[in-house]
């Protein structure tokens, strides 16, 4: 972190697919900045370009297919433009990622305890014997009970949850700096879930790590997140800390999913309050503001919401920045009085 | 619910062992108990909620109300007519007064069929009476669940997940059925779609006066569309409750476990020295080899000697109204301090 710049910071990420119906824009300008020991969690709908993000910044993108541009500094080495030879380096060492399925994310001819001392192996010039015993450590330190005799166990033997363990040992093996769960907890039980949240929040503290956590749950966000970076047809449309995104969000969008949501510490709701509509298409995004056609509030922006995409402005919350057309005052209006009583009714 | 309607649905010691075989001559060398003896009662116009973890045996029971699994022990009463065994000749006059919905609106639509032909099959197969035709009746059903009539000569792959599941619901109402089974009708779904789903679902009882058991394992859906919920563990209920009694008090070691393990969207809560979260050690047991006595000893912290030797009934316990059944031996009581537990007083 030399010069106040911070850990990790993405400029202007753009992620494009040719395709043969044309280009799909999967991530279109993405900005966000993370520090060692802090949080980020990355919330969308399928499409919205949360898990191209996460492919873009772990470098897993075939050049041939993808149009990448932008700029990603991670510890003040830029990894856009850096060579593929590069970028391996820095992958599983600085940076590692826990994948959603851990039963397709590890190979299942090989041994757990063979994975991840290749893992380990890869960036550490040191016998099989050294990395054995550090896959050892690892995995009980992520709470596989008989580390020493269930290393040698195949995945299919794990059950979810402690293949769900043995990937975040794999990917905390060699002491990442960045930490990039993709769904972490989608494919497992609420109790397991619950588990693998306490763990990975734990493991943060002890290894000072950034991490990036990619759901589409909003639980999950408020379990393990200090900020939140909300997605919508490949670009963020809100950016806050997490207590602001809960408490006083600004987007209509951000608000739909407040109210899709089912709340078990609230009074129960005689109805959900949707958001009308599907998600856009990345390849013909709406004109003006890519959120319109779902918009309740579309009305209120004299023809700009159809018209002039909006800008990432700074709205109320600290840190807050808003992709809207409607004046911060009149949605925190909104929020106050139109939103909130109704969810919380 | 104070006013109770007639009972829809009695199951009765409700069982399907899978068996395990071996060897060329398929010897059976065990079973996998997945769902053991359960009994429950769905009331006319009400929604069961059915909750568990993967493996409790809550889709087979499912699948077992149905028929579309034939039952190894017990009844299954649908309106006062066992149809536990009924054969397949049998079987097709039943559906059509019962019907289910699929998780996975991706597989559980024909690719190859039009929209039209998918929801028109229960039609054309009971051979209803329509008043002005299949396709008229195909197109309201459309617009009942939300669709454009247009839609009729369409394929699956043209829609989204929430619209296929638009189409299956289509389809599981031509019939007019009394009871639907839905087994994780909206888990496949954006947060966005899933709360169009559970609204029309609701929409539609309101209109037809559904009965629905609802088989999910997200606790907070279940809470909001319930009016009684079913706790499963190891093929076996648990608890089972109304709705406001189960989320409030909850009894069973497992319910109260299963009910704090729910992430809160509420950042502020997270402070984790006195988050209320009570975390479970250790897997669900085999199936194939469940535990002697309360299936849930082995991972609960109030387990005592009589719990391995005594297997506890499901009934009311503590103060509880005779709606609120629990089987443990120590039901957990309003006040009582859990194992990670604060009290919810001091946490306040």
């Amino acid at each position: 972190m030399s010069g106040g710049q911070p850990f990790l910071e993405v400029k202007d990420l753009k992620i494009h697919f040719p395709t043969e119906d044309g280009l799909v824009r999967s991530v279109d300008g993405l900005n966000f900045s993370l520090e060692r020991g802090r949080t980020l969690g990355i919330v969308g709908e399928s499409g919205s370009g949360k898990s191209v993000t996460s492919l873009g910044i772990m470098g897993i993108y075939n050049k041939r297919n993808a149009q990448v541009s932008g700029e990603i500094w991670l510890d003040g080495e830029e990894i856009v433009s850096a060579g593929a030879e590069t970028v391996r380096k820095l992958r599983g060492n600085k940076l590692a990622m826990i994948f959603q399925d851990p039963l397709s994310a590890m190979h299942p001819y090989y041994t757990v305890g063979k994975q991840i001392v290749e893992a380990y192996q890869v960036h550490h010039n040191v016998s099989k014997k050294v990395a054995r015993k550090h896959t050892v450590d690892m995995l009980g330190r992520v709470g596989i009970p008989q580390p020493d005799r269930r290393v040698d166990d195949y995945p299919h033997q794990f059950s979810g949850g402690m293949r769900q363990r043995a990937m975040i040992a794999m990917a905390l093996v060699n002491d990442p700096q960045l930490l990039i769960a993709d769904e972490p907890t989608t494919a497992l039980d609420v109790t397991v879930q619950a588990q693998i949240l306490d763990l990975m929040h734990d493991l943060q503290a002890e290894f000072n790590s950034a991490l990036i956590v990619i759901t589409h749950d909003l639980g999950v966000v408020a379990e393990l997140a200090d900020d939140v970076l909300v997605m919508y047809g490949g670009r963020c449309i809100e950016f806050a800390e997490a207590t602001t995104i809960f408490d006083r969000p600004e987007h209509p969008y951000t608000w739909g999913l407040l109210g899709s949501m089912p709340r078990m510490d609230r009074p129960n709701l005689d109805r959900l309050v949707p958001i009308p509509g599907l998600p856009p298409s990345l390849i013909n995004l709406p004109t003006g503001c890519a959120f319109n056609p779902r918009c309740a509030y579309e009305d209120r922006t004299a023809g700009l919401g159809t018209t002039v995409q909006p800008e990432l402005n700074r709205a109320g919350g600290s840190k807050h920045l808003v992709r809207c057309h409607l004046p911060t005052e009149e949605r925190q209006r909104i929020w106050l009085q139109e939103i909130k009583p109704k969810l919380e009714a | 619910m104070s006013e109770r309607g007639d009972a829809l649905l009695k199951v009765k010691g409700l069982e399907k062992h899978f068996p395990i075989t071996k060897g060329l001559l398929q010897r059976k060398v065990g079973a996998v108990r997945a769902v053991d003896g359960i009994d429950f009662e769905v009331y006319r116009g009400e929604t069961l909620g059915l909750v568990g973890e993967s493996g409790c045996g809550k889709s087979t029971t499912g699948r077992l109300l149905t028929r579309l699994l034939e039952p190894t022990a017990g009844s299954i009463e649908l309106d006062g007519r066992d149809i536990a065994h009924l054969r397949q000749g049998q079987l097709r006059p039943l559906r059509r007064d019962m019907q289910m919905i699929f998780q996975d609106p991706f597989s559980s639509l024909n690719p190859r069929h039009t929209v039209g032909s998918i929801v028109g099959a229960p039609l054309r197969i009971q051979g209803v009476k329509t008043e002005h035709g299949v396709k008229r009746a195909v197109q309201d059903l459309l617009k009942l669940v939300g669709l454009s009539p247009e839609h009729y000569n369409r394929y699956p792959h043209e829609f989204s997940g929430g619209q296929r599941q638009r189409i299956g619901i289509a389809r599981t109402l031509a019939l007019r059925p009394k009871l639907i089974i839905a087994d994780e009708p909206v888990s496949a779904l954006d947060v966005s779609i899933q709360a169009q789903v559970v609204n029309l679902l609701d929409d539609l009882q309101d209109e037809f006066g559904l009965t629905y058991v609802f088989i999910a394992h997200d606790l907070s859906v279940v809470r909001h569309i319930s009016d009684r919920v079913a706790v499963m563990y190891l093929g076996k209920v648990v608890e089972i409750a109304d709705r406001e009694s189960l989320y409030k008090n909850p009894r069973h070691p497992y319910t109260v476990a299963l009910l704090s393990a729910v992430p809160v969207p509420d950042p502020r809560r997270r402070d984790r020295t006195q988050r209320e979260r009570v975390l479970l050690t250790g897997d669900v047991p085999s199936p194939i080899n469940p535990p002697s006595g309360c299936r849930f000893r082995t991972r609960c912290w109030k387990a005592q000697d009589i719990c391995a030797t005594e297997e506890p009934p499901l009934v009311a316990r503590l103060d509880d109204p005779a709606s609120h059944q629990t089987a443990c031996h120590f039901p957990i009581a309003e006040d009582e301090t859990v194992a990670g537990r604060a009290p919810a007083k001091t946490s306040a």
